[in-house]
């Protein structure tokens, strides 16, 4: 009788225990986040005041822009660390443009209008990704070196176009040239939200269901897990593999023109060390670094903890030096609690199990010292 | 049978401690989650004696044996070596005391040399660090003792999966093993090579080795068993003196039927010629040599092409360069008259043509993914509406697909890596029907599929045949080729070699003609020969 329809028993609670786990993994990510927020409200006054909320909601959505085409990246088993470089690359592309291009041979200088900046600034991050992605994918290039390559070149790029000067004041862009309104457009606050949060929801939406409705999500996971099965199985794991990075280069473009319009000046350094942040923010949301493994919620959650975090720490006065400890101390600390969470479900699991199979074992020995009379008997007859 | 109680030296044959029971499993109940892999069993291994496990996909032969060499520990019950309890916490425990694995799935580091990966963990030293030249030396040994001519300095990776399980079966005769566990040892290897490693298997008998032997190649394994138990659903069903069973027994005892399959006297229709393949070379980088040569076969619509042939006749290298993995190095493949040298792999699969890989674990299987979502990968543009998938619709269709090919698995959602080897097999080629193929390519289909899911896999193809699906399956299964082709072509070093009718040709003959231009085998008394160069004489 134990035995019986065991597979129909299988297919509910398996179902479960996989949805209850990815809860828990995410979990942990937002408990540590209402720890964190618990915490610092209880610090400070001023923590969870809509004016700091405002800040924090900024902070964390130009990591979180960065770190949803991170997690891309990361699903397919990559990296990329040429994103800060390419926010500042970005920055200083639009900058040169709102200063105008003079033109070759002639003595006018051209003055492209707002969205044509924006849209040539965000294609300079995407020209980035795609020559990442072609090298990664094409020759075979290592994606830690590849990119680490293209840091160097990235910044270096954006110091030779300011040339040692922030471009500061021609962001405001002329009457009569079409180039006003970075500021008023892309420093807004509709509804009270930062423009760069709304755009934060947009892109986490559609990163969503790119990933998890579309076959380009599909081909992601699986060129991530196995990259040689998904290539027989039809994938085009070099489009995959490019794509990806120009989704980076893209993110990376959008947080250069926000991020100018929200410090008003384009610097020589903006967006330096994102890339780390960003890698924290989908490591500590759950993603595996191998590849495979990751979702948009987890990212989003992990940007959180790392906006609130590192704001708290300043406005509860801890010294800069420590912040650093101490945001590193997290992140190495959300990812180990992770892993010591999946020992102990396991171990749980285990425990579980013998449990039932020595209940089940007593049962059975029970019924058939009832039945052993009965039982002889029967055989003897067959 | 009862499934009796172990009964230590009564009704030993053989002679001189032979016979004993040295290692044994007391009541051993294993579960993963809620799927119960193994309930209660009472299982024996003897001295100088190979107990052979049959069972269907799933049985839980698999689980027991990973119990009994300490990848695994038991949910409950008990292990005793020599009559003493003993816990297996790891491999390393195993190995210490003198139990050796070789597993179903292949365990090997493919970016390791032949001969790193034998001495793995168990590395020769001499005052100057590893003695590399010592273990090349066993290496080689081991390679002529299994007559293949495997150079010790080969990367793994540049290995066929039957080369592969050459180098797992050397890396556990080379521990000195008193128990050795042999799960599924020959799935990619042909009748050749089986008889090869059987030759060592008698002399290892002699030696009082205790062999625990597991395969779907049930002719075999019936030819070398002394005990036959039968698992069924996690629980020893039957247990069996080697007298006295035969092939139907077993069958019967494993499946619960007669699953014997015979589509020999299928009626033929075949149309056009799909898949053309006009004088194609191979060039392989990594050897410098062409593995296939000057190869021209025509597959027409409904037809069923065997390709039979030894290890290392290139058949491999054909079917890869087929799927369009591999480029052509001369010749033309036609699909449909049309030459498809420039497309990719998914550009075929789009023109109708897919392969099933020999290598389930490396080209198959997505394992960080659900069983549905292996299973709907390849096809995935069926579902596609305004760019959107249609889960819902993706869903049914795999659910069907489960249940058509049989898979046992909790449901579409379970992850991969809980499916036994022939389970995830099944995924594999259930894939590729799902992109509704018109020229299906299979690599070994069958291995590690039990003999009643082997039958049902067939009928599904005969059955898309009569359709007008044309298919090229490779196989190292005489068996499997007489029964399951309209005809069969022979390989060898990189050519066909001739041809037969299976309702005329006999085993023997195809067989002979596959190994006649075969190459030549190390010759054990040239201890010191470049092993590469041999296949080259
Ligand atoms: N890691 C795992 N997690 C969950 N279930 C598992 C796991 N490993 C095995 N199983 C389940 O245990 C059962 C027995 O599997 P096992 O691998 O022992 O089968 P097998 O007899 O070796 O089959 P095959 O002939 O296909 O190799 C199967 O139902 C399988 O799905
Ligand atoms: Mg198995």
């Amino acid at each position: 009788m134990t035995t019986t329809a065991e597979t129909d028993v299988a297919a509910t609670p398996k179902r479960f225990n996989i949805n209850f786990g990815a809860l828990i993994m995410e979990g942990r990510a937002l408990v540590a986040l209402l720890v964190i927020i618990a915490i610092f409200a209880l610090m400070n006054d001023n923590y969870l005041s809509s004016g700091n909320l405002a800040t924090i909601a900024k902070d964390v959505a130009f990591n979180a822009i960065i770190a949803l085409g991170m997690l891309l990246v990361i699903l397919k088993g990559g990296i990329d660390l040429s994103v800060g470089s390419t926010v500042g690359l970005t920055g200083a592309v639009a900058g040169n443009l709102f200063q105008g291009v003079s033109l070759p041979l002639t003595d006018a200088v051209m003055y492209p209008s707002l969205w044509v900046i924006v849209v040539l600034a965000v294609g300079v991050g995407m020209l980035v990704g795609w020559v990442n992605g072609i090298l990664i994918s094409r020759l075979n290039l290592a994606p830690f070196i590849v990119t680490l390559g293209m840091l160097y070149v990235g910044r270096g790029l954006t110091q030779v176009l300011l040339g040692g000067t922030n471009i500061t004041n021609e962001l405001r862009g002329q009457e009569g040239l079409n180039n006003e309104g970075l500021f008023t457009i892309f420093a807004s606050s509709p509804l009270g939200v930062p423009i760069s949060a709304w755009v934060m929801v947009a892109l986490a939406v559609v990163f969503s269901i790119l990933l998890t409705r579309t076959p380009f999500g599909r081909w992601l996971y699986a060129t991530g897990s196995n990259e040689r099965a998904a290539e027989l199985s039809g994938v085009p794991v070099k489009r995959v593999k490019t794509r990806v990075y120009i989704f980076t280069g893209m993110c990376a473009g959008m947080v250069g023109i926000l991020q100018i319009a929200n410090i008003r000046s384009a610097t020589a350094d903006l967006g330096s060390l994102y890339e780390l942040n960003a890698i924290a923010a989908v490591v500590i949301g759950g993603a595996a670094l191998s590849g495979g493994r990751g979702t948009v919620r987890g990212t989003i959650i992990g940007a959180f903890v790392i906006g609130f975090l590192t704001n708290g720490l300043v406005i509860v006065g801890v010294s800069p030096f420590w912040q650093t400890v101490i945001t590193g101390a997290v992140i190495i600390l959300a990812v180990a609690m992770d892993q010591i969470q999946q020992i102990i479900q396991r171990r749980r699991a285990d425990a579980r199990a013998v449990a039932q199979v020595r209940r089940e074992s007593q049962q059975q020995e029970d019924e058939e010292a009832a039945e052993e009379p009965l039982k002889s008997e029967g055989q003897k007859v067959h | 049978m009862p499934a009796g109680q172990p009964n230590g030296l009564e009704n030993t044959p053989g002679s001189g401690g032979s016979g004993e029971v040295v290692l044994r499993a007391v009541n051993v109940s294993k579960t993963y989650g809620v799927t119960r892999a193994l309930k209660g069993v009472n299982f024996e291994v003897r001295r100088g004696e190979v107990t052979v496990l049959f069972g269907e996909n799933g049985a839980g032969k698999s689980t027991l044996m990973k119990i009994l060499s300490g990848v695994e520990q038991p949910t409950a019950g008990h292990l005793e070596l020599d009559g003493e309890v003993i816990e297996l916490m790891s491999t390393t425990d195993a190995v210490a005391r003198g139990i050796s694995i070789i597993h179903q799935e292949l365990n090997l580091n493919p970016n390791l040399k032949v001969r790193d990966n034998i001495f793995l963990g168990r590395e020769i030293m001499s005052i100057r660090g590893i003695d590399f030249a010592e273990q090349s030396r066993i290496t080689r040994q081991m390679m002529q003792r299994l007559e293949e001519p495997i150079s010790p300095d080969t990367y793994v990776q540049d290995l066929r999966v039957g080369q592969q399980q050459i180098v797992e079966i050397a890396r556990a005769l080379s521990t000195d093993a008193r128990i050795l566990i042999m799960d599924e040892p020959t799935s990619a290897l042909s009748t050749t090579e089986v008889h090869v490693l059987f030759k060592i298997i008698r002399e290892l008998k002699r030696q009082n080795v205790a062999i625990v032997y597991i395969s779907h190649h049930l002719e075999e394994a019936i030819e070398i068993a002394d005990r036959a138990v039968v698992f069924r659903d996690g629980e020893l069903v039957a247990k069996e003196d080697a007298g006295d069973i035969n092939l139907p027994w077993v069958v019967r005892t494993m499946v619960g039927r007669e699953a014997d399959y015979d589509f020999r006297e299928e009626p033929r229709h075949y149309g056009d010629v799909v898949l053309s393949i006009q004088d194609v070379s191979v060039y392989d980088p990594v050897s410098e040599k062409f593995p296939v040569e000057h190869v021209s076969l025509d597959v027409r619509e409904g037809e069923i092409v065997c390709l039979y042939g030894l290890m290392g006749a290139g058949r491999t290298e054909l079917m890869e360069t087929l799927a369009g993995r591999d480029k052509v190095a001369g010749g033309r493949i036609m699909l449909d008259g049309t030459d498809i040298a420039g497309t990719n792999v998914s550009e075929r699969i789009e023109r109708g043509m897919g392969l099933v890989p020999e290598d389930r674990q490396r080209d198959g299987l997505i394992k960080l993914q659900s069983v549905g979502k292996n299973l709907s990968l390849a096809g995935l543009s069926w579902w596609v509406r305004n760019g959107l998938l249609q889960r819902v619709a993706e869903t049914l269709r795999v659910r069907e697909q489960i249940t058509d090919i049989g898979i046992k698995t909790a449901g579409p959602d379970a992850p991969i890596t809980s499916l036994s080897g022939g389970n995830a097999q099944k995924v594999v080629i259930g894939k590729i029907l799902l992109t509704d193929p018109r020229v299906l390519l299979l690599d070994e289909p069958t291995r590690g599929v039990d003999v009643g899911a082997k039958g049902e896999i067939f009928s599904l193809i005969f059955k898309q045949a009569r359709q007008g699906l044309a298919v090229l399956f490779v196989t190292s299964d005489v068996g499997e080729a007489l029964t399951a082709s309209h005809r069969i072509v022979v390989m060898s070093r990189g050519h066909l070699v001739t041809e037969f009718d299976p309702r005329r040709a006999t085993r023997e003959e195809v067989m002979a003609a596959a190994e006649d231009s075969a190459p030549p085998l190390l010759s054990t008394d040239a201890p010191r020969a470049q092993v590469t160069n041999g296949a080259d004489a």
